[in-house]
């Protein structure tokens, strides 16, 4: 591509232009890139930062209210919930970004395949979408972790599937409304193969609605995960995270012991927040058509 | 006598993201009783601005900033809600462009036509059917009463623009504003529905404003005529007088710039050039023999048609909607397989290769095509520079450093400023991406360049140039074209000869002049009779030829 | 995918508009009774009498092609479930016949199971099963898993049923309102309960909840289950407690049975909210912003008639699709609202029985949830297809 390198400096200046613009123009997408950055933050130095062993427990401290030694109070082993919810954060991250990283890519794949090509490409897989769609997707999810096993990675894998159908729809609809646009006929006019117009072509300009759907789909994943594990499935404890410390605390909730749960769910609630305010955060930074 | 409609001093504001934006100011006008005013602009002129804020249905974010509009009377911008309710509709009709998307999609027609008439007691619940109907058969609808039970998109597109007539004129309004009522219909519709707007009006004796880019169809159907330039009434006059002696210089280059009888390409532009030489025509470059498609629904969508470009000639290819031409066009362009039927270019058989295929055959280069809406054609994401590269780095061998003189050079080659190569589609104006679509077009130096209604989405000034700039790009390379377009007389300007298409097969081919002049196929002279055309310019043939367009 | 704009799950898949009232009359009220009264009709209304027989007809045909393209939903769904069962981690003859069993009452027990045919077999063997209503054992209490689903089935509804009008009754005219009054405190309101809603964990809401108004307040019975200990359960007839204290006149019992069902169904209801009032804020300004809506303020329709008659008859159809998702989201968050609140539905039942590794009974329930949302969806697009005059048009 080497008739686009004079441009791209230019280019490059005028997408962080842009993205300043998208900043400025939005506090609340500048809210939100803040708190991304916090939570990857949280995921990447979080073990390094708690203040306790998260897996050390200490009768003699168990169910204590938060004070200042520990900011969001001990659990019934005495364990910090504080440090329990820092370090949490990686894993909570981890699944559903791998979660997500998989579907995004086997769904945009499939789903970008079937728009483009149609006919029996499309026929198949959308036979396939629909019969994941025909379930429930969350009970879908537990019927995939309960028959392969209970373990982290099938949580992933049972999240991915739930989550493929939307990425493969929304890459489907966006490449089949783009597969006869003009720009799409002139690159075949200008000698590109069918895989290059739909790979250089269609599918960057596809995109910008398939990231708005990612940030979405993240918090989703968040949430689906985080239910699973709420309900007995994945981790295990002691392994802190999110869902299992809610479930846990639960069991206090109704004597009063109220810091258990509601700090962990706070923490889950805020990731979710994040990923669904830079689903518009991003889908303004990544069309070109509002940069002006 | 005073005034129906009297505006003085219009200007409306839209509150936007950069601030408060006049899109109208200073417009005065007058409106007689019984007269039809044609307001006439280009895109972003602020004519429909105008009638909207006469209406006062100005979309969120629009308010009358100052002036008055007053209506028989009746401050319309002092009028609170409901006043202003009782008077759209009863007082005033209005129909819009794109009727289809004008009508409630799932509401029968007879039943918005009756929700009208109760709403302006003009019917009850229990007659409002059995005057919609006859609202229907007004505007001339052929078995209104099976008609009033159908849906919107159970109708063509004329239909239903008949339909948003009726629903107009149902409550006999004394003025009717059209907004670009034909834009986007056939020619042959066109002056259907046209002819049945001014057979309605003349008859109940109403007022009418006609909103139009085309200045023929204002000068149709119009006494006066207001023509609009960023917001500005640049001048009003009558009709004739209109053509006759242009008194602002913009509506002396919008006249100019018009297709019409009698002028020749030059004409249209504001500064004359010699006429760009036309090259003879040499041996045949595309033979097309019996060539049909029929899609997968059994739509037979072109019935086998033949036809021959010679080397530096250009063929028009003229129908309306659905005729297939485009599907004609599409497979000489090796993008749609043939059902059946030869395309030969130089004497080889290039239908034999797939569509799919064809982006590697070698002879892919030596056929381009100019798409009709620039915008549309040029990827968002790639800068012009990409966009005219692209076909360079997959067709030629041609390394970095040529590439990119040679960018530079097709740029220059169609007029495009060389620092524009750097801007994405959306930082470009009409005009300018149109010359990046042709400078991609031209970059693999083709034999034939099929051209698909190149101009069809460009204002008229800009449609002026950038036909000249074909014509003369044609006379300097030596290039074929295939002019594909709906309009006969921009076809003209730029062929040699003509072919007519209607139902998947060609009714008529000729020397452009003579079918043009002497039309042999009833069609072709009905098409050529619905074409409203402007006055020839004074300058160019007597006054009295003017005539004929007065209504 | 390719049956995505027809089969309801599509969510925001298709704008397409409709409305309820007008759309299933067939032919003309008015051609109809001067018909019915004997009078001879004119050509016209002859015709518009033959179009309306015409459109009842296709719209016959197009619910048939509903309840037919349902059912490669419905094969898929059972596929997918026998999949699911042989699927079990380590040798499932090895699991039921537990940890003491040796070789031969192993092999016994796969030869029991059916395990040693082959999978087209097995399938076969699956299938008949299916039809003859047997979901299998549950082996921590023995009973058979359809019973126990069917038994427990209607708390759970009961529990779904109130959080989706709760949930619509608030969400539809939120929307609206924001939509109609864009940049105001109600659009601002709107947003705010949208991005919050999707944000939230139920089961994180429900404890919260629980905490403030059991806990802190006090307003709150215990989230112990449908009916405190206090009250006897009403005469079954629908299973729906609410119903049942109705139908049985015990009003106290109907008291009991909706503080329980407070709480949970709030939670519920607060989750699906978001996508609803989403859905109708983006439908309803597409609406306001079309092409008809102008016309009709154009021809002087009143400000209320072109907001409810036009835009939101036409903004309701996206909105009825949205249902599809929002019911696929709802039962998965049922399983998660009936453990906060111990509420003895199927999803508590399955929660259960994954703590046991009790597979047949979870993987009847994943199957009995499909069929159940199969047949939602089928509802959907049924209702679809009669408001929406456009679906019929391929018929």
């Amino acid at each position: 591509m080497t008739a686009a390198t004079p441009a791209r400096p230019t280019g490059l200046r005028a997408f962080l232009a842009h993205g300043a613009y998208v900043l400025r123009d939005n506090p609340v997408t500048l809210i939100a890139f803040a708190l991304f950055l916090f939570i990857v933050f949280c995921a990447v130095f979080g073990p390094l930062l708690a203040p306790y062993d998260p897996l050390e427990s200490n009768a003699a401290r168990a169910l204590q209210p938060p004070s200042a030694d520990h900011w969001f109070g001990t659990d019934s082993l005495g364990r910090d919930v504080f440090s329990r919810v820092l370090v949490a954060t990686r894993l909570d991250l981890a699944i559903s970004v791998a979660a997500v990283a998989l579907s995004f890519c086997a769904g945009s794949a499939i789903g970008a395949a079937a728009g483009y090509w149609g006919g029996w490409v499309d026929a198949v897989t959308g036979r396939v979408v629909d019969t994941i769609m025909a379930f429930p997707l969350f009970v879908l999810a537990m019927g995939i972790v309960a028959a392969l096993g209970n373990t982290v990675e099938n949580i992933v894998y049972a999240t991915a599937i739930i989550n493929l159908p939307f990425y493969a729809r929304v890459a489907r609809a966006e490449v089949a409304i783009r597969r006869e646009a003009g720009f799409a006929q002139a690159a075949r006019l200008a000698g590109n193969s069918d895989l290059r117009v739909l790979a250089l072509h269609i599918f960057p300009n596809a995109l910008p609605p398939m990231m708005v759907q990612l940030s979405l789909n993240m918090g989703w994943a968040i949430l689906n995960a985080a239910g699973l594990s709420f309900i007995g499935l994945g981790v295990r404890p002691p392994t802190p995270e999110w869902g299992i410390m809610v479930a846990e605390g639960a069991n206090f909730i109704v004597s009063g012991e109220w810091w258990l749960a509601i700090f962990p769910g706070l923490a889950l609630m805020l990731a979710v927040f994040t990923f669904n305010l830079l689903g518009d955060g991003l889908r303004d930074l990544v069309d070109p058509r509002r940069r002006t | 006598m005073t005034a129906l409609l009297d505006v003085s001093d219009l200007r409306v504001e839209f509150a936007t993201r950069h601030g408060v934006v006049s899109a109208v100011q200073d417009v005065s006008f007058t409106l007689e009783k019984g007269e039809t005013l044609g307001v006439v602009g280009e895109s972003g002129s602020g004519k429909s601005v105008t009638s909207y804020a006469v209406m006062r249905i100005l979309d969120r974010g629009g308010r009358i900033a100052e002036g008055r509009v007053s209506y028989a009377g009746v401050d319309l911008r002092a009028a609170s809600e409901r006043e202003m309710g009782a008077i759209r509709g009863r007082e005033i009709g209005m129909i819009f462009q794109n009727p289809r998307a004008a009508l409630n999609p799932i509401r029968k027609v007879g039943r918005q036509i009756g929700d009208v008439l109760i709403r302006h007691a003009r019917a009850t619940r229990q007659t409002a059917h059995d005057r919609a109907v006859e609202a229907l058969r007004a505007v001339e609808i052929r078995n209104p009463e099976a008609r009033a039970h159908a849906y919107p998109f159970e109708l063509s597109g004329g239909m239903c623009q008949r339909v948003v007539i009726a629903l107009a004129l149902a409550c006999d309004p004394r003025l009717l504003i059209a907004d670009e009522p034909t834009t986007g219909l056939d020619v042959t519709t066109q002056k259907a529905v046209m002819d049945l707007i001014a057979g309605l009006t003349r008859a109940r004796g109403m007022s009418a404003i006609l909103i139009t880019h085309d200045l023929g169809l204002a000068a149709a159907y119009c006494d006066r005529i207001a023509v609009m330039k960023d917001g500005q009434v640049v001048e009003t006059a009558p009709s004739a007088q209109v053509f006759a002696r242009p008194a602002h210089a913009y509506t002396a280059k919008l006249m100019r710039a018009t297709a019409r009888p009698g002028a020749r390409l030059r004409d249209l532009l504001e500064t004359p050039k010699p006429e760009a030489p036309r090259p003879a025509p040499g041996a045949a470059l595309l033979v097309v023999e019996s060539l049909a498609k029929t899609f997968a629904d059994g739509v037979r969508a072109v019935k086998g048609v033949s036809f021959t470009i010679r080397e530096g000639e250009s063929l028009g290819l003229v129908g309306e909607s659905g005729c297939g031409k485009s599907t004609t066009s599409s497979m000489v362009m090796r993008l749609l397989d043939p059902s059946s039927g030869r395309i030969l270019l130089g004497g080889e058989d290039i239908g034999t290769v797939p569509a799919a295929h064809f982006p590697r055959d070698r002879r892919r280069g030596a056929i381009q095509m100019v798409f009709q809406d620039a915008t549309d054609s040029l990827n968002p994401r790639f800068t012009a520079r990409r966009a005219i590269a692209d076909p360079l780095m997959r067709l030629t061998a041609l390394g970095g450093r040529e590439r990119a003189a040679k960018v530079e050079a097709l740029a220059e080659q169609v007029g495009l400023p060389l620092h524009l190569l750097d801007r994405f589609p959306h930082q470009l104006s009409g005009g300018q991406k149109a010359r990046v679509g042709i400078a991609r077009a031209l970059a693999t130096s083709p034999k034939l360049l099929i051209l698909d209604e190149p101009t069809a989405a460009l204002d008229v000034s800009i449609q002026a140039v950038v036909l000249n700039l074909l014509a003369d790009l044609r006379a300097e390379l030596g290039m074929s074209y295939l002019f594909v377009s709906h309009d006969l007389h921009v076809v003209r300007l730029l062929c040699d000869r003509v072919m007519v298409m209607r139902g998947g097969e060609i009714v008529e081919e000729g020397d452009a002049e003579t079918v043009m002049e002497r039309p042999a196929h009833p069609y072709t002279r009905s098409l050529l009779d619905a074409a409203p055309v402007p006055p020839a310019l004074a300058a160019e043939t007597p006054l009295m030829e003017t005539a004929r367009c007065a209504p | 995918m390719a049956e995505s704009g027809g089969h309801g799950v599509g969510g925001a898949a298709g704008v397409m508009g409709g409305s309820a009232p007008y759309a299933r009359r067939g032919p003309s009220p008015t051609a109809l009774g001067r018909w019915l009264k004997g009078e001879r009709l004119g050509e016209d209304a002859a015709i518009a009498l033959a179009a309306g027989r015409a459109a009842a007809r296709a719209r016959a045909r197009m619910i048939g092609r509903r309840v037919l393209l349902s059912l490669p939903a419905l094969v898929g769904v059972v596929i997918v479930s026998f999949v699911l069962t042989r699927a079990l981690p380590g040798d499932p003859a090895a699991y039921f016949a537990g940890p003491a069993a040796d070789a031969q009452s192993i092999a016994e027990i796969r030869a029991q199971l059916g395990l040693d045919r082959s999978l087209p077999e097995q399938f076969l063997v699956y299938v008949g099963d299916l039809l003859g209503g047997d979901l299998g054992q549950s082996i921590s209490t023995g009973q058979p898993v359809l019973e126990e689903l069917a038994r427990r089935l209607p708390a759970s509804l009961e529990l779904t049923l109130s959080a989706l009008i709760l949930s619509t009754l608030v969400a539809v005219p939120l929307g609206v309102a924001a939509a109609a009054r864009q940049g105001t405190w109600v659009d601002h309101a709107c947003r705010a309960v949208v991005t919050a809603g999707v944000s939230l964990p139920t089961f994180f809401t429900g404890i919260a909840l629980v905490y403030v108004f059991y806990y802190v307040l006090g307003w709150a019975p215990a989230p112990l289950g449908r009916l405190d200990l206090l009250y006897f359960p009403p005469e079954p007839v629908t299973g729906f407690y609410t119903v049942d204290a109705v139908l049985a006149g015990e009003l106290e019992t109907l008291r009991g049975a909706l503080a329980q069902l407070a709480l949970p169904a709030v939670t519920l209801a607060l989750f699906t909210m978001a996508p609803l009032a989403r859905m109708a804020r983006a439908a309803m300004l597409e609406a306001l912003g079309s092409d008809y809506v102008r016309t009709a303020r154009a021809a002087g329709l009143s400000p209320t008639r072109v907001l409810y008659g036009v835009a939101f008859s036409n903004a309701m159809l996206p909105v009825v699709t949205t249902l599809g998702m929002v019911f696929s989201f709802t039962l998965g968050a049922n399983v998660l609202v009936e453990k906060v609140f111990a509420w003895p539905g199927v999803g508590s039942y399955a929660v259960e029985a994954l703590v046991v590794s009790d597979y047949a009974a979870v993987q009847g329930f994943v199957l009995a949830m499909a069929v159940l949302f199969v047949a939602l969806n089928l509802l959907i697009d049924v209702i679809y297809t009669l408001i929406d005059p456009r679906t019929r048009q391929g018929a």
